[in-house]
């Protein structure tokens, strides 16, 4: 039964993630997206279980696993169907710690990786704004160096944990005249005077999930909190994209499991014209399509993902998993969507929310139109 | 102090049970995994261990596949399994495996023998009982609470309408109900460790034993399904009416008024 990429080591995790998403994530994730956040607790009891420190040493409090072991972490969380929960999570887990362990100080990693690892502070990454979404190289945020400080001033919006995070990676101009040569990262403790959070952002999915609009108003960070070199931001970001990437996809692999399950569950319950719709050859059919196309996209991912363990150079393949996954998976949870009928549309159903928390996928991380673009650049068109 | 720990695989507890051609259920594809009772007696003996110090083995008797839970018991932190494989035995019963467990746990050195209550699968609850038996152990069954002092454990168990508390002296068999405590997940770095701890692989020959000694006294002659669960019936009509017809129904058909 299982993929020939992960070891007995990966499976036996998956056995323990997945009982730990069924007895304490999914009775939850009603009351947390009504919450519109996830507990404390939760990012405690992750950190308490190792789930955060798969990939990480364990001199910070690490499991000494590696990607495959934390790339189980967040399929199996996105099997619960409530892509809010891993938005959280993986968030903290999977974008903001590892540029702390791999960029960070001694002293970095001592006071964010450490604590974050145990799930006893949460972190978030702050690059989009208004005005720079895609285009990461036109951002608009300034870091102005006086003294022992940089002063920071400018907006960050969509950013994941942006409400709730004790501390915040931030990208911000340090050569504002340099575009993407110019772009510097800092962490940012939520207590800093003259940063501010604006407000929650309403979403259309995610609700459990807190998303926030940051403001910082000559911010003054203390200069021992820039994350590693000035000005080479950019290229940090870029390390991380990957990773974040493959996330999306495993994300919406997990994602499209949940909604084929809850179809097929559905199909075979749900009785019209005397028999199960799923005996319908329409219904049986598309069932057989959905499964069929969920096994392209996770193969693809596993294999992207593969690239990515390995060392291997997989831009294109990251790029065509993330695409391909969040596209596919989104169109399977609409199909499964409506072989629910009226009750699909209904928040009582869970296919609801997975087909309105897909949705997001398609967009970050990278768009599926700058997914083209990067496939396409290196297809050399 | 030394615990050894009995568990048991069984189906998952959403496996779908059918039965093969020749009537016997099929185990094909089935996923296993380790009865959950046992989870407890597993988690039980690592917290007394954590407080008194000492080595917890794990004990199964079973198939090729029974590694997978006893590695997990080592994941979870046991310090070392042995496999007893059921490797020319067509038929057992709970005598099979009680004669099997309690001739190899006489090679072992323990202070407590702990399992779960039953097992979700049989559910016959006998194996435990008959291992105190033959080795001649005190045996608590059904426990919420267990605490070991002075060469002595005090169990708490449930009873019709309240508790019992029993003392019983040490080595004892202990088994565990569900309430005894929350058996923890197993983490990475627990999962890594055990592959390096020490899983012993046993034949029943290697222990000696064979043919009558460990012929099931009890065998089971046919396994069936229960029927399947029949459509509800809708009565339509005024409410009058379709009441009068529910009784009717349920005095005549159901026969329960």
């Amino acid at each position: 039964m299982k993929h020939w990429l992960f070891q007995e080591e990966h499976e036996a995790l998956r056995q323990a993630v997945r009982r730990f998403v069924q007895k304490e994530i999914v009775p939850n994730t009603e009351k947390w997206e009504e919450a519109q956040e996830i507990p404390r607790s939760l990012f405690r009891r992750c950190g308490e279980l190792g789930f955060f420190g798969l990939k990480f040493p364990e001199e910070y409090g690490g499991q000494g696993g590696d990607y495959l072991a934390a790339a189980v972490f967040k399929e199996e969380v996105a099997r619960s169907g409530c892509l809010g929960v891993l938005a959280a999570l993986g968030v903290h887990s999977g974008v903001v710690l590892p540029p702390l362990y791999k960029f960070g100080t001694e002293e970095q990693r001592r006071r964010y990786l450490v604590p974050g690892i145990a799930g006893e502070k949460v972190g978030a990454l702050a690059v989009t704004e208004p005005n720079a979404g895609s285009d990461v190289a036109s951002l608009q945020t300034t870091a102005r160096r006086e003294g022992d400080f940089y002063v920071l001033n400018g907006s960050k919006i969509f950013i994941t944990n942006g409400v709730n995070a004790d501390f915040v990676i931030v990208a911000a101009k340090t050569r504002p005249e340099a575009g993407h040569r110019g772009i510097s990262l800092f962490i940012v403790d939520r207590r800093t005077p003259g940063f501010e959070v604006g407000q929650k952002l309403q979403k259309a999915g995610l609700h459990s999930s807190d998303t926030g609009y940051l403001i910082f108003d000559n911010c003054r960070v203390p200069a021992a909190n820039l994350l590693g070199e000035e000005n080479r931001g950019f290229y940090m970001l870029m390390e991380g994209f990957q990773w974040e990437r493959l996330l999306l996809a495993l994300g919406a692999v997990g994602m499209a499991e949940a909604a084929l399950a809850h179809a097929l569950t559905y199909a075979r319950q749900r009785v019209q014209f005397g028999q199960p719709i799923g005996r319908f050859q329409a219904v049986g059919h598309r069932l057989a399509e959905m499964a069929t196309r969920l096994e392209m996209i996770r193969n693809l991912t596993y294999h992207a993902l593969w690239l990515f363990h390995t060392g291997q150079p997989c831009l294109k393949e990251v790029s065509m998993a993330k695409l391909a996954a969040t596209e596919i998976a989104h169109q399977i949870a609409g199909e499964a969507l409506q072989l629910h009928g009226g009750y699909g549309y209904m928040r009582e159903y869970p296919i609801e929310r997975i087909w309105r928390d897909t949705r997001v996928a398609t967009i970050v991380a990278g768009t599926s139109e700058i997914m083209r673009e990067i496939i396409a650049r290196e297809m050399k068109v | 102090m030394k615990i050894v720990v009995l568990p048991k695989q069984t189906f998952d507890t959403e496996a779908k049970i059918t039965l093969d051609a020749a009537g016997k259920i099929n185990r094909e594809g089935v996923n296993l995994i380790m009865n959950p009772y046992d989870e407890f007696a597993v988690e039980e003996a690592l917290r007394l261990k954590e407080k008194h110090g000492g080595e917890v083995t794990v004990v199964s008797f079973g198939g090729p596949k029974v590694p997978d839970i006893l590695r997990q018991a080592l994941a979870m932190g046991a310090d070392k399994a042995v496999h007893v494989g059921d490797e020319g035995l067509e038929e057992i019963d709970e005598h099979t495996t009680a004669t099997i467990l309690a001739k190899l746990l006489r090679d072992l050195e323990y202070d407590l023998i702990l399992a779960g209550w039953r097992a979700i699968d049989d559910g016959s609850a006998q194996v435990a009982g008959r291992v105190a038996e033959i080795l001649g152990l005190p045996m608590v069954n059904m426990v919420i609470k267990l605490d070991i002092a002075e060469g002595k454990a005090v169990a708490s168990r449930e009873i019709e309408g309240g508790y019992e508390v029993v003392e019983v002296p040490l080595p004892a068999v202990i088994t565990a109900q569900k309430g005894l405590n929350e058996p923890r997940y197993p983490t990475m770095k627990g999962i890594m460790q055990a592959k390096k701890k020490p899983m012993q692989k046993l034949t029943i020959a290697d222990l000696g034993l064979g043919g009558e000694e460990v012929a099931p006294k009890v065998r089971a002659r046919r396994y069936y399904l229960p029927s399947p669960r029949s459509q509800g019936k809708i009565i339509t009509g005024e409410p009058a009416e379709a009441a009068a017809e529910l009784v009717r129904l349920l005095r005549e058909e159901a026969k329960v008024v």
